[in-house]
């Protein structure tokens, strides 16, 4: 029987198991598949904050969402067009998210009546008319896996663990992705283990041929490739791009890099990443703690290195005395934040932008810092290189907040030439000659960067308040007025790149404002108002502190402005203090990215508002 | 930087110079402002009078502290300096040795600074052997915040915060460093500048981690503190002072001595025993060091000064910088390579 081609221009993919099923392995997999084959895609990882919670449960379920198209895409996609169900739990936790006539391929094989009953289930839903709406294809994944892979005389649990790459290896088949990457990808990642290694590939090809040769799929489908920019590209997650971001600003300034650090979810892959890269100078310090590791860098920074410290907002609360220290002796210092949903430990590794406001006021006395959001996970380099500018030129400590949704999310990302890369060079005061701690640029009002080593320009800094210029210690009540001034001053003169303001029919009344990671679903959103007539503009800011200089001029443009947050109005809150504008917040914390077609409704229920 | 070797394995890297010094080239510009007689004053002199034997280049040494009375001291010294935050001072010099081999790096702190808030930051600063030399100036009280009791208070003590009393168990500090296997550990009183002096000299040459405790009088809340230890004959009969290769005997012609009994150290008459029993102080033995450190009672009863354990280990800093250093020599830093990685795709017009 010859099975049917269709075109589809995109397509959502969602693997769901078992924390221990390897369904983010999966799901990277079919990844870097689209990506070789040239789609544009964005994934979003989904997974337990236990590391093994107990097997079968709803508790323990592990995803991996895929969207990959033949055009440029902003979002990993609010719903899957197709789920794969490794057990009972993996069905219940996704099936409400698959819509009417969505493909529905199970692992037939875990779902005996214990494991039924221990997420709840009365009657097996493959037996029952529940799943009707669905196209159902029931794979007995395990058994066919097992059998592929008899010869090989590995045992049954450790052929049985290879369902995971049966499952890739048929999904691959249905969407005619290329298959020799995974081949190579497995055999490289299980070279010390032959066997494991072959087993897998014989897993992957068993699933392959399943597809090929049963009649149980009567259609495959195509997406074609993305007519992309040209260029150069690979895929990326948001926190290497951090990362890479921080080893490409230690080469643009010349400097070395020290972070320290303390592994917490969802940062410390930024860790891990840095600490491969030490050939470009770059230390790095697992430390005691939160506060060891901020002060770790900021004794770096002091030393004349770029400071740098990651971590998610639990950690920010323990940093905030050495920022406002940094902020204090006025030393270049970056400080990621990759937020997670709060309060306390709050959701670790679920995403959240409710840090802002921590960002900006968390902490004592008028301590301002500047803040970059990136707004996709490849974006996380630009926006780290510009941190590092500003931290760099103006003397001070940067909050970078990304977000967990940016930092485990991928996109292709076209690599930049070195070469086209800003200079981030910096001069180090040398001249003992009338040198003073706390004289200013008057340009930039950054003090000059004296580190230890520089003869004659031997000084003291500290916590307590500076006296201008000389920066001795001074508790003089008008000194101390100029002071907290100078420092404000100074983060307000930043300079920022104007917002660009997306607005393609030009005649928009309604202006979208976000901010961070929202950028994927609120651009989504904003071009199906579109083409449903509605005009929309929309704004994303990057530089939350200082805005950019045009931003008051942009808000005062619209007749209505809405900001939608994963908080409860943060920015919103910054607007309409800043601005005196009746910015409209709409909000959601679920520990989930917005989905495009919810804000797709919030967005022409605005519009219709105005234009009635 | 200049690395130079200057036969003092602490101090390799650091740049050094011809030119005499005096103790007055380490005074700054600022008013002294601790209060009269406080002991601080006592060692910051035996600072800047043993410094300039040193013979670095002044601009090569930091003093880092964190906050209380002791961490005023970077301010008084015209070298480089930082007056941090409470209990991170070991962090932020773990940061700045880390990034610079070619500084000889101080920090000050104090009882409750080192022990209370920043206790985890020492005990790690220790374990890993930065090579950093702690001050630690144990008054036993919290002074700049007017007198309330601190982790090296005796129990029972009165104070404002403890009307009735501390019902608190003290640390012995010594005890605490050697427990996180400081490779270094000395202890010497404000009051004796040559003792603190030598201790001084031979953390200043140490290369790792060197804790330095100082028994400092404080004469507003705690006065009196370590008295028992200036008079003169009392500090006959209390004082045990250990040198590394030496018997350990104390007291007016070497009454006393120490002995070994069950699993630890005695103090006995010198005359009672066999003098093959005395014990010989080994620097480099950890279970000697501790069993000394726990000669040294709260009550002063006795007390052992001198350097309590010197013993060679890799240090942290030399370590991180050695990975980076073979890195570099082993893989260009080809930033365009490492951007590209191993999977690529492109786009044609």
């Amino acid at each position: 029987m010859s099975t049917e081609t269709r075109k589809l221009d995109r397509v959502v993919i969602r693997f769901a198991g078992d924390s221990g099923d390897g369904m983010q392995l999966t799901g990277d997999r079919f990844t870097s598949e689209a990506a070789a084959f040239g789609n544009d895609l964005a994934t979003q990882p989904n997974f337990p904050a236990e590391i093994r919670a107990p097997q079968g449960t709803l508790p323990g379920v592990s995803s991996f969402q895929l969207h990959f198209a033949d055009y440029d895409i902003l979002t990993p996609g609010d719903r899957p067009d197709v789920l794969v169900a490794m057990n009972p739990a993996a069905l219940k936790a996704n099936v409400v998210d698959l819509p009417d006539g969505g493909i529905l391929i199970v692992n037939t094989d875990e779902f005996s009546k214990r494991n039924l009953t221990k997420v709840g289930y009365d009657s097996n839903p493959l037996e029952d008319d529940s799943l009707e709406r669905f196209q159902v294809h029931k794979v007995a994944m395990a058994t066919l896996t097992i059998g592929a892979l008899e010869e090989t005389g590995l045992g049954k649990k450790d052929a049985e663990r290879a369902k995971n790459m049966f499952a890739l290896g048929l999904l691959s088949w249905m969407y005619h992705r290329p298959t020799e990457g995974t081949e190579r990808f497995l055999r490289e990642k299980f070279a010390k283990k032959p066997d494991i290694a072959e087993a897998n590939v014989l897993a992957f090809r068993a699933g392959f041929y399943y597809g090929e040769t049963t009649e149980a799929f009567a259609v495959t489908y195509e997406v074609a490739p993305a007519k992309l920019n040209v260029g150069t590209y690979r895929q990326i997650t948001g926190n290497t791009a951090t990362a890479y971001g921080i080893v490409a600003a230690g080469q643009l300034s010349k400097l070395p890099i020290v972070l320290g650090t303390y592994p917490i979810t969802p940062a410390s892959d930024i860790l891990h990443e840095l600490s491969k890269h030490k050939n470009f100078d770059i230390t790095t310090v697992q430390a005691e703690d939160e506060i060891a590791g901020i002060g770790i860098a900021l004794g770096a920074s002091y030393g004349g290195a770029i400071g740098v410290t990651s971590t998610s907002g639990p950690g920010i609360a323990l940093k905030s005395e050495t920022i406002g220290l940094g902020v204090m002796t006025e030393l270049p210092l970056l400080v990621i934040d990759v937020q997670r949903g709060g309060p306390s430990t709050g959701l670790p590794t679920k995403t959240e932008q409710a840090d802002l406001l921590q960002a900006m006021f968390g902490r004592n006395g008028e301590s301002p810092v500047p803040i970059v959001a990136p707004q996709s996970p490849s974006d996380c380099f630009d926006a780290v290189v510009d941190a590092t500018r500003i931290a760099l030129k103006y003397r001070t400590p940067v909050l970078f907040l990304s977000d967990g949704a940016i930092a485990n999310g991928s996109e292709p990302w076209m690599i930049p030439d070195v070469e086209t890369l800003p200079d981030l060079t910096v001069e180090f005061a040398t001249d003992p000659e009338n040198f003073q701690p706390y004289s200013r640029d008057p340009e930039t009002l950054a003090r000059p960067w004296a580190v230890p080593g520089t003869p004659g320009l031997q000084h003291r800094i500290g916590g307590l308040e500076k006296q201008d210029i000389t920066g001795n210690i001074s508790y003089d009540p008008e000194n101390h007025d100029k002071m907290v001034r100078l420092r404000q001053a100074k983060i307000d003169g930043i300079e920022v790149p104007d917002v660009v303001v997306e607005d393609p029919d030009g005649n928009a009344k309604v202006l979208v404002v976000g901010w961070g990671s929202s950028y994927g679903p609120i651009g989504a959103a904003a071009r199906r108002v579109r083409k449903l007539g509605l005009p929309v503009a929309h704004a994303h800011l990057r530089h939350l502190n200082p805005f950019p200089k045009n931003l008051g001029d942009v808000l005062k443009s619209y007749e209505k402005v809405i900001v939608p947050e994963m908080n409860l109005g943060q920015l919103a809150l910054l607007l309409r203090a800043k601005y005196l504008v009746d910015a409209v917040s709409y909000t959601k914390v679920q520990g989930l990215p917005f989905k495009a077609e919810e804000l797709q409704d919030v967005l022409a229920d605005v519009i219709k508002g105005v234009s009635a | 930087m200049t690395a130079i070797d200057i036969g003092l394995p602490g101090l390799t890297g650091v740049p050094t110079t011809d030119e005499k010094q005096t103790a007055r080239d380490y005074k700054s510009d600022q008013e002294v402002r601790w209060c009269p007689g406080c002991g601080d004053y006592i060692v910051l002199n035996t600072m800047q009078s043993f410094l300039p034997s040193l013979g670095l280049k002044r601009e090569n040494i930091v003093f880092v502290s964190g906050i209380g009375c002791s961490s005023r001291f970077p301010y008084y010294m015209n070298t480089y300096g930082m007056h941090s935050i409470h209990g991170r001072a070991p962090a932020i010099a773990t940061g700045l040795a880390v990034a610079r081999p070619d500084l000889s790096v101080w920090v000050v702190t104090g009882d409750g600074d080192a022990l209370s808030i920043g206790g985890n930051h020492l005990i790690h600063t220790l374990r890993r052997n930065v090579n950093l030399k702690i001050l630690l100036f144990n008054n036993r009280i919290y002074g700049l915040t007017k007198g309330q009791y601190s982790p090296t208070s005796e129990p029972g003590k009165v104070t404002k915060s403890t009307p009735i009393g501390s019902v608190d168990h003290p640390f012995n500090p010594v005890s605490l460093a050697l427990g996180a296997e400081a490779s270094f550990v000395g202890r010497a009183l404000d009051s004796d500048k040559a003792g603190l002096t030598s201790v001084l000299r031979q953390a200043a040459e140490h290369r790792g981690s060197a804790l330095v405790e100082i028994y400092q009088n404080c004469p507003i809340f705690n006065d009196g503190a370590f008295d028992v230890l200036k008079d003169a004959d009392e500090a006959q009969r209390r004082i045990i002072h250990v040198v590394d290769g030496e018997p350990i005997r104390f007291g007016r012609e070497g009454e006393y001595c120490v002995v070994r009994e069950g699993f630890g150290l005695a103090v006995a008459k010198s005359a009672d025993v066999d003098a093959s029993d005395i014990v010989v102080h080994d620097a480099s033995d950890l279970n000697l060091s501790f069993a000394l450190s726990r000669l040294s009672t709260q009550d002063l009863t006795h007390t052992v000064t001198g350097v309590f354990r010197r013993a060679d280990r890799t240090t942290y800093d030399d370590g991180v910088r050695a990975q980076v250093d073979e890195a570099k020599a082993s893989k260009a830093a080809d930033l365009s390579k490492l951007l590209h990685g191993k999977d690529t795709w492109t786009v044609v017009g």
